[in-house]
């Protein structure tokens, strides 16, 4: 079985869970008990987490909230900031192309009286730094914007995004989740307030994530969603996860030492499965190719469907498609229909993103597996047919259901 | 999600796929679905002069279960008469393949695609036939 669904989650590197384990049996202290070494030890651990997340994002270590995971994050970044300014304004800038945990999000603010703006993309799936900055209204008080998309690995220009929203008063917030790990992130250098990723996106364990909340120029705060014991500041209570956070720091550590190495790896074969299927008939790469992640591409291939091009190779190749049928709402991919491509081509594709663990040798198979697939189901495929006997499939009268 | 042996069984051997010439007068073509939608079926008969299906060819662009159960009608059409495939239902397709809720569309694309390609071939023959309503 090959595994090229990294973007989904990645599994755990084996030196994460080395330095985890012993955190579950005989250094079990709460981090918040301070009156005895038990406490001490895992509250130790934990600070060296932060620093290990702070060195890899480029943050003070105080400026670190722990979370169960991004969802989590991006709901105390989104919500908190919103309860918290209240006072200063009730509008929220974002993208159409976030992640549904910011679009959910949104829309829950939406019915408490918040107004968001929804920026489209364009046809690379490029936000438009124009637009963004004459969406900012005097009472725009977070401008929410991801590092990287999930599903065709777009990198957005944070820096830009972070100057305009510093030169204007205004919080931003990006949802790093593809990005930390993967990428260099600089949250100050970028002029980014606040920041959330999480453990098993980059190799490290599930159930752990992270919120970075500026505390210096500004000085950030969020309102607490969850009332409790006032962990982190106050701002998520809960008994910190630590064998969770020991896990994200450790991932942290090594993703800082070995990213450079990986990225260059990675995207080399990256582009050599962009090259192999861009000499095949009516394939298109989707996205922002110059700017993208170095280890996702997202490709479609025409007049072929995504899942039933799956069927042909899901006992051996593990990864994702922005076809309708492979989720429960039959509504294809709503970043790739954001591109403005056409729902055609969203049903045809194909998301590939590989990491740590990925072989040359399990490209080399999938490569061949994947275009062995696409050829059969092509040769199923009436649309295809049509397509070389010269007809324009725009000009046929279908039956739309 | 797991798919039912059945939709595997035709997904990976399927069953008369082809293309008959939609110019013959004896050939009916139903053409439904559109690729925005993520599903388009062509299914084909060919009638000879009793009235009766000697042969059936499908194509179809979608996901197993649409290719599964455009498969199947080309097995249940060919020695049926026109009136008995166009008796034909949906669910009997739904039954056969042991079709999850999210994939009944699926037969009703292919139950479209029959009746499709049998009013082809009986306007192709100046054959009216009421439709059933």
């Amino acid at each position: 079985m090959i595994y090229l669904d990294n973007n989904a989650t990645t599994p755990m590197d084996k030196r994460v869970l080395e330095a985890m384990l012993p955190y579950f049996t005989e250094k079990f202290g709460n981090a918040a008990s301070r009156n005895h070494p038990y406490g001490w030890v895992a509250e130790e651990a934990v600070d060296y987490s932060r620093e290990q997340i702070a060195a890899l994002i480029g943050a003070d270590e105080k400026e670190i909230i722990f979370t169960s995971g991004s969802t989590e994050a991006i709901n105390l970044a989104i919500k908190g900031v919103a309860d918290m300014y209240a006072g200063k304004g009730n509008h929220i800038i974002t993208l159409t192309t976030e992640h549904k945990a910011v679009l959910d999000t949104c829309h829950a603010l939406e019915k408490k009286g918040i107004e968001v703006t929804y920026l489209s993309v364009d046809d690379k799936g490029k936000i438009n730094l124009k637009e963004l900055e004459e969406a900012i209204r005097p009472s725009t008080i977070l401008v929410a914007i991801m590092y990287a998309n999930n599903e065709i690995g777009n990198i957005h220009p944070v820096d830009a995004i972070g100057e305009i929203c510093n030169r204007k008063g205004v919080l931003f917030f990006s949802d790093a989740t593809q990005a930390v790990g993967k990428i260099p992130v600089d949250v100050k250098k970028s002029g980014i307030h606040l920041l959330c990723f999480s453990g098993h996106k980059m190799y490290g364990p599930k159930g752990i994530g992270v919120l970075y909340v500026s505390r210096k120029n500004p000085r950030v705060k969020v309102t607490a969603q969850m009332d409790g014991g006032g962990h982190e500041r106050g701002m998520r209570s809960g008994t910190l996860n630590v064998p969770g956070i020991v896990g994200i720091g450790k991932a942290a550590a090594i993703a800082r030492e070995e990213m450079f190495e990986e990225a260059k790896r990675l995207s080399g074969l990256r582009d050599k499965i962009d090259q192999i299927f861009l000499e095949m008939e009516e394939v298109v790469l989707n996205g922002d190719i110059e700017n993208r992640l170095p280890h996702v591409t997202n490709i479609s291939f025409k007049h072929v469907e995504g899942e039933g091009l799956m069927m042909t190779f899901n006992q051996d190749i593990a990864l994702s498609s922005g076809s309708a049928c492979t989720s429960a709402s039959l509504e294809p991919s709503y970043v790739l229909k954001a591109l403005g491509l056409g729902d055609d081509l969203a049903h045809s594709s194909l998301r590939l993103s590989l990491g740590r663990f990925t072989t040359e040798e399990e490209v080399d198979a999938a490569i061949a597996k994947i275009k062995a697939g696409v050829e059969h189901m092509r040769s199923l495929s009436p649309i295809w047919e049509m397509y070389k006997d010269g007809i324009d499939l725009k000009t046929v009268k279908w039956t739309e259901h | 999600m797991a798919y039912s042996d059945k939709v595997l069984d035709h997904f990976n051997n399927p069953r008369n796929v082809g293309t008959l010439d939609k110019d013959q007068k004896n050939v009916g073509t139903g053409l439904v679905g559109a690729p925005e939608c993520g599903d388009v079926m062509r299914l084909q008969i060919e009638v000879d002069d009793s009235g009766v299906i000697t042969d059936a060819k499908f194509k179809t662009f979608g996901c197993g279960s649409a290719i599964a159960s455009s498969s199947l009608a080309t097995e249940w059409l060919k020695g049926k008469s026109l009136h008995e495939a166009s008796s034909i239902d949906n669910m009997d397709i739904v039954e056969e393949l042991e079709l999850p809720p999210v994939k009944i569309h699926c037969s009703v694309l292919a139950e479209d695609a029959i009746k499709a390609a049998i009013k082809d071939y009986q306007e192709k023959n100046g054959i009216f036939i009421q439709e059933e309503k």
